[in-house]
């Protein structure tokens, strides 16, 4: 057995011993212990470095709200994870961890020199030491903060575990399986209600786990909590343990993490490492207990300092003694007990030190009996000890000032400044806390939520005090759900119930200038820069916080809220509701990404969209592009081709002879009902009314404000059938505003609203041959007389049941065919095959591009910013000026919007023949000086299309009135000079738009 | 993450299901030719963005795709109330008085 195990204490089975390494170095263990409890069993209290000062730390608690014992644990590739706290990591067989922050090593760290220069580095050193001179900035500072900040280092590898996401819905949530919860559940647990309850910790019992003396109702602790699991899980309650309960979210949704794995010395297939619970619950009774407070006085960091109240669990829970020469320094009855534990399991307590002058009579009778001094009415002043404390320096108290000092010998010392209400989940709920003036703490006062807090989360003391509350809560949450619940009740033996006083930093002697007295552990942050702040001006806790970092690391402060608090609260001269309690937020412990992730990873991250043609695209080499969350191939290169090459091949074949393109993900929407046409009307800025049945027309689309939202063809399948083409990434947003308009504001319109992007396949054919292709496929004969450009009827097209278009957004002959979804790929191959002839290319959404920016026709959202309106665009015959109303029209009319001046979207060709970069700004006078007047941007620009030379399209003040003047567009190496042109760079007459007259084009029964 | 009751289907049901639309009963002008460029401006972009009682605009996306309108306190986030697109606004004492319906 390890040196500081006691033979017959504790709850961990040494029977089979479990090896791990820390640093490195081979430690042993048994089933039960956490990293920390078995490296103190051999002593070890030297843990890890901090994180500013980088001074040895080690555990001072023994549970999730540990600050400093932070490591990092291994096993195997991919699972690395820092800063976890030895005190809940469970040990395994073969278990690697590491300590944090050292350099070169964990007992001699050269970044120890922090701690000597620590003048340097008080409050707000960030603000106050980097600003000057600037030039350090690149060279000293930043170099120097991104090496020392951090706590840990990130893991490199990609996870290989999963994560698992899971939705509940209950009647009743217990949080926390001490004593309070074990009987609130009991209590709840009845007529049928559906029951929780919840711990982080392996087992349930909480504070049971470590006080096995408590006797209830007549059965000892331990077996009592033995007889409490049976009698819930027989009573259909589910018992959680190794779930943290990390935030309470609006209408009682509660997030619960489980932890599954990191606890098994072998990874079993297909279970997650965790699992996040989203539980819905009618009623949720918070019992979170309470967390123990350090006491503030120079050296109180270093190893072998620790919580009373840990030194108690890591002896009854684990069965380690913290020290065999222990000092106990308090100002709270709870550490009397602890030093009362430590020297029946054999430690020579060296004495117990209370801030206090008074303490009750069974206590000092108590340590007369195990031969302990007691020395009331001291202050402790510092400690001593490098890597391992050695003594503790107390001084007497009398009449407010700091008398002698003496030094006492030790080899740990618990301390106990009191114990804070966990508060963290009833904060989620905005619930509302009030002050406390006699115990010096925030308690819960009331919530929005359906929520009740219980035991020592709401301030009570005492394991019987605690039982019979959760019982009575438990009861109140059944009888809030209409059902009765369990009546019971409790009485306890050997419960150990007492009070104590809170502290701000303990009077010294010494110069509390140079005192390291810290407050939160994590940040290395001390009650000197706490006053600091406060001198400098901070007054509101918000701003200390923010200005000193308390309470800002992983542990939000979860041992140093208060202390900081109160010791702001002194400097400021007012009490602490005036400066107020920082706000907790989720999650309560440090959370895993993997877990929130869940199974939204890879591929699973979000969803991919594909067209029915995708596999083809994909099996003929396609390279794809993300647009939204559609998969488009953006082009198709040939035996090695470039992307520059492919797409100009692509662009030239298209206008030479025939080109095919997957457009099945332009949105549809089927705008149907007697109403339809004055719907359109209405919407879209075009008149409607006269388009006949069997045309199309291009659409504009606007916002109220009169800005082009959205565009597509649209074509007339009926008096009252409308085919609605929308761009890609719009589809979604049009059908909520056509939905928004017809809903709420024309509710007397009788139209109906479909979204038919995913029922048709859209193939479309573009270049001279087009017709020629389709026509065999066809009945519809594809002449310029009898199905001119903008036509659209339904038809067949090769046995498939089609919406066959004739338009063009290339500027050639073009055919959008439409059918049914499945069929696409059928058609598609149909088509390739008898394209042949012509030299055929499938084209991408880059020759797309390029193509239509040759005609100059926009794309909305590349072209158009939301600034852009359909006369900024020169698109004003798209605008029925005559309707009475439009979407938009109104706003078309807004002062800023008829103002001179207004961007405009023009053709820019540059003077040298490079190409533009999209994005780029332009100035009418490049010698102006820095910063030069922007007058519009680049918005698209292609050196790979079928012109002469490159193109671009773009937005400039006043442009339409421009033409032909010069504009610079200034680069980070020259300036380039571009002439202002028209935005159509190919066939400006559309000439070639038309089918020739040819007796081919001839429909089959035509 | 909120429970919203829609109104149209008469159940309470996760917000994941719904979308926020903005301010409720800012009706668009029946003539808007003729309203003054400041009745304009003052429809198009004016909201009061209150911090309190708040009338707003839900749609319930993936579910009936109806909009509606809803009664919520903006500091505590809680309903008082859903109701059908159209319909007045509720009597907010009455609400106020009422336990939270809109919400549960």
């Amino acid at each position: 057995m390890s040196q500081y195990r006691v033979s017959g204490k504790g709850r961990v089975d040494l029977s089979k011993k479990i090896n791990f390494t820390f640093e490195g170095k081979s430690y042993t263990g048994g089933q039960g212990d956490t990293v920390a409890s078995a490296l103190l069993s051999h002593g070890v209290h030297l843990m890890g470095r901090s994180f500013k000062y980088h001074r040895p730390r080690g555990a001072v608690a023994a549970g999730s709200e540990e600050p400093n014992a932070l490591i990092g644990t291994r096993r195997g590739p991919g699972r690395f994870e820092p800063n976890t706290r030895a005190t809940v990591q469970d040990i395994y067989e073969g278990l690697q961890t590491n300590a944090q922050n050292k350099y070169p090593s964990l007992k001699f760290d050269v970044g120890a020199v922090n701690d000597a220069a620590y003048m340097l580095f008080s409050a707000g050193f960030y603000y106050k030491t980097f600003m000057w001179p600037r030039s350090f900035w690149d060279k000293v500072y930043e170099p120097f903060i991104r090496a020392a900040a951090g706590l840990g280092v990130s893991p490199t590898e990609e996870d290989p575990d999963h994560y698992a996401s899971r939705n509940l819905h209950i009647d009743v949530l217990v949080v926390g399986a001490g004593p309070t919860g074990i009987a609130a559940a009991k209590a709840a647990s009845a007529e049928g209600l559906s029951v929780v309850i919840v711990d982080e910790n392996r087992e349930i019992g909480g504070t049971l786990l470590s006080e096995p003396q408590a006797v209830i109702d007549g059965i000892p602790a331990w077996a009592w909590i033995e007889q409490e699991l049976a009698a819930l899980k027989a009573q259909g309650v589910k018992v959680m343990t190794r779930t943290t309960a990390i935030g309470y979210y609006n209408d009682n949704l509660v997030g619960l993490v489980q932890k599954l794995t990191d606890h098994l010395p072998s990874l079993p297939a297909d279970t997650p490492r965790e699992r996040m619970w989203r539980v819905r619950a009618g009623q949720v009774v918070l019992a979170q207990g309470a967390l123990e407070k350090p006491l503030v006085f120079h050296g109180n960091d270093r190893p072998g300092v620790m919580l009373a109240g840990s030194a108690q669990t890591f002896l009854n829970r684990y069965g380690v003694l913290v020290g065999k020469r222990p000092v106990v320094l308090t100002a709270h009855d709870s550490a009397w007990y602890a030093a009362f534990d430590l020297a029946d399991a054999g430690a020579k307590v060296q004495a117990i030190v209370d801030v206090r002058d008074g303490v009750s009579e069974a206590l000092i009778a108590g340590a007369r009996d195990r031969n302990i001094p007691v020395r009331l009415s001291y202050t402790a002043t510092a400690t001593k000890g490098r890597l391992r404390v050695k003594s503790l320096r107390v001084n007497r108290m009398q009449g407010g000032t700091v008398g002698a000092a003496e030094e006492i010998s030790c080899d740990a010392v618990l301390m106990s400044g009191g114990w804070t209400p966990s508060l963290h989940l009833f904060s989620h709920t905005k619930g509302k806390l009030a002050w406390d003036d006699d115990r010096t703490t925030f308690l819960p006062e009331m919530t929005p939520e359906d929520c009740v807090i219980a035991g020592a989360s709401r301030g009570l003391w005492g394991i019987e005090a605690a039982l019979n509350d959760g019982a009575e809560k438990g009861r109140a949450v059944a009888a809030a759900l209409g059902k009765a619940g369990n009546a019971v009740s409790y009485t306890v033996a050997e419960d150990r119930t007492g009070s104590g006083v809170s502290m701000k930093e303990l009077p010294t002697d010494l110069s509390p200038g140079k005192a390291k007295a810290f407050v939160d552990y994590q940040n290395d942050v001390t009650a000197k820069d706490l006053r600091l702040a406060v001198r400098e001006g901070m007054r509101s806790i918000e701003h200390v916080k923010r200005y000193t970092t308390n309470g800002m690391a992983t542990d939000q402060g979860k041992m140093s809220n208060i202390n900081g608090l109160n010791i702001a609260s002194d400097a400021l001269g007012r009490k602490q509701p005036q400066v107020g309690l920082t706000t907790f937020r989720p999650p309560y412990t440090p959370t895993s990404f993997g877990a929130f992730a869940g199974y939204h990873r890879g591929s699973h991250f979000e969803v991919t969209r594909k067209t029915q043609i995708d596999a083809w695209a994909e099996e003929n080499g396609a390279v794809f592009e993300p647009v939204s969350q559609w998969r488009r191939a953006w082009y198709f290169p040939k035996g090695g081709e470039s992307m520059d090459d492919a797409v100009r091949r692509e662009c030239a074949t298209t206008r030479k002879s025939l080109g095919i393109f997957d457009a099945s993900t332009l949105g549809k929407i089927e705008v149907v009902g007697p109403d339809a046409v004055e719907f359109m009307n209405r919407m879209y800025t075009n008149p409607w009314t006269k388009l006949g049945v069997g045309k199309c027309r291009y659409g504009l689309l606007c916002g109220d404000d009169g800005f082009i939202r959205d565009d597509g063809v649209i074509g007339r399948l009926g008096q009252d059938k409308f085919h609605v083409t929308t761009t890609t990434g719009g589809a979604a947003r049009v059908l909520n505003m056509m939905e928004d308009y017809l809903q709420t504001e024309w509710p007397d319109l009788n139209v109906w609203l479909t979204s038919t992007t995913e029922e048709w396949s859209t193939i479309a054919l573009n270049g001279p041959n087009a017709a020629k292709l389709l026509q065999p496929f066809t009945d519809v004969t594809l002449t310029e007389e009898n199905f001119p450009h903008m036509s659209c009827v339904e038809c067949e097209v090769a046995g498939m049941p089609a919406r066959l278009f004739r338009v063009s957004f290339t500027g050639e002959i073009g055919f959008e065919v439409n059918v049914p979804a499945p069929m696409g790929r059928q058609l598609w191959e149909t088509l390739w095959e008898a394209g042949q002839q012509y030299g055929i290319t499938a084209y991408g959404t880059e020759t797309m591009h390029v193509l239509r920016a040759e005609k100059g026709y926009i794309i909305v959202g590349q072209d158009t910013d939301g600034t852009v309106t359909p006369y900024d665009a020169g698109m004003g015959w798209a605008v029925g000026k005559a309707k009475p109303d439009f979407v938009g029209k109104r706003g078309l009319a807004r002062p800023d919007l008829v103002a001179e001046g207004r961007k405009q979207l023009v053709g820019l060709v540059t003077e040298d023949g490079s190409k533009l970069e999209e994005g780029a700004q332009i100035v009418f006078d490049a010698s102006q000086p820095i910063p030069m007047k922007m007058v519009g941007h680049v918005t698209s620009s292609y050196d790979v299309g079928t012109t002469d030379q490159p193109i671009a399209l773009a937005l400039v003040e006043g442009g339409h009135s421009r033409m032909g003047e010069t504009v610079f567009i200034p680069m980070p190496d020259r300036t380039i000079s571009a002439k202002i042109t028209g935005t159509i760079f190919v066939d400006p007459d559309n000439a070639k738009l038309k089918i020739p007259a040819s007796a081919e084009n001839k429909g089959v029964a035509a | 993450m909120l429970l919203i009751h829609c109104p149209y289907c008469n159940e309470t049901l996760p917000e994941l299901e719904y979308a926020y639309a903005g301010e409720a009963h800012i009706a668009r002008p029946a003539n808007p030719s003729e309203v003054s460029d400041e009745e304009w401006a003052e429809f198009l972009f004016m909201r009061s963005n209150v911090k309190g009682i708040h009338y707003e605009r839900w749609r319930h996306l993936h579910g009936c795709g109806r909009f509606f309108n809803a009664v919520r306190d903006t500091v505590s986030d809680k309903f008082l109330t859903t109701y059908e697109a159209g319909a007045p606004r509720p009597d907010l004492d009455t609400l106020v008085n009422t336990p939270a319906e809109g919400g549960k």
